[in-house]
């Protein structure tokens, strides 16, 4: 298969032949959706109330995979494979590591701060009645997702497209980026010489 | 049926529980971890977005994903260099509570 190639030409990729049985393959069933929402919901507020970090890293890692599951159902297959690989693998492993290695207890003494406890809840509920209200108004909001001529299952093609044509410039600024924060990890963590 | 606002919603109260953790928990691990919430939230929306436009060809529109793809890789970024800061911070106060962190403070 050559469909990975520069030279190939739309058609010739492999979702032509597949595209009429995917097309009726809609959206995942509102069940399923609900269930990933409200399990990624859920452990994402776990992670917030959880006094032990261990317990709030290991939350974090189920509230990812959940939302890698409402990336599937938007048939972003790329992008929820991202999200597990790096997210639940590489970023949670680093937590965990960081977690276990500094040897962070339990809170013990839990000093609750009224006043800006009342504040923060105060300012995020302000903030997602704002949000709700925004989403209200948006008359786009009320259509479901319109169905798509074929899978998506090769969107690995289009992004890698994407982003080595029209985004190659961030892409290798990203690339920079990358090192910065590497360069910047060592120089962070190293040991001052006495 | 499922509509774009659903996602939305979901995607709204993910980022408000993220920025709910930002605010109220004083453990730096715990900030950074609701950082991520929030940049996934944001995530979130952007896929959905990304499958409500399809274009003429009938496919998603891909570059809210290409997107999404930056945003991972600089929140990968982030959370490396935040907690080596962190790191350096408890090697040097042996705390990572923010409350305990007050040198900068006015």
């Amino acid at each position: 298969m050559a469909w990975c190639s520069n030279g190939t030409k739309e058609s010739d990729r492999p979702n032509s032949k597949l595209g009429i049985r995917t097309s009726k393959l809609k959206l995942m069933s509102p069940f399923l959706f609900w269930i990933f929402a409200v399990l990624t919901l859920i452990f994402g507020g776990a992670v917030v109330l959880n006094r032990n970090p261990v317990a709030s890293a290991l939350s974090l890692v189920v509230s990812f995979l959940g939302l890698s599951a409402l990336f599937v159902s938007l048939d972003a297959f790329f992008v929820g494979i991202i999200q597990v690989l790096v997210y639940a693998g590489a970023v949670m492993v680093l937590f965990l590591f960081i977690i276990m290695l500094l040897d962070i207890r339990v809170e013990e003494r839990l000093r609750i701060n009224w006043l800006a406890a009342v504040a923060g809840v105060g300012v995020a509920a302000i903030l997602l009645i704002q949000i709700y209200v925004v989403i209200g108004h948006f008359q786009s909001a009320r259509r479901t997702f319109p169905p798509l001529a074929g899978s998506t299952t090769d969107d690995v093609w289009h992004i890698g497209r994407l982003l080595f044509n029209n985004y190659n410039l961030p892409f290798q600024i990203t690339g920079v980026l990358v090192l910065v924060a590497t360069i910047g990890v060592v120089l962070l963590s190293r040991r001052e010489p006495r | 049926m499922i509509t774009l606002g659903d996602y939305l919603v979901v995607s709204a109260i993910l980022f408000t529980i993220g920025f709910a953790g930002v605010m109220l928990r004083r453990n730096l691990i715990i900030i950074l971890m609701s950082l991520e919430l929030m940049l996934n939230a944001a995530n979130l929306s952007l896929v959905a977005f990304s499958r409500f436009r399809v274009g003429a060809d009938g496919l998603p529109d891909y570059n809210a994903q290409v997107f999404v793809f930056f945003v991972v890789t600089v929140a990968a970024a982030e959370v490396a260099v935040g907690l080596a800061l962190l790191v350096a911070l408890y090697r040097a106060r042996q705390t990572t509570d923010v409350a305990d962190i007050t040198s900068l403070k006015f």
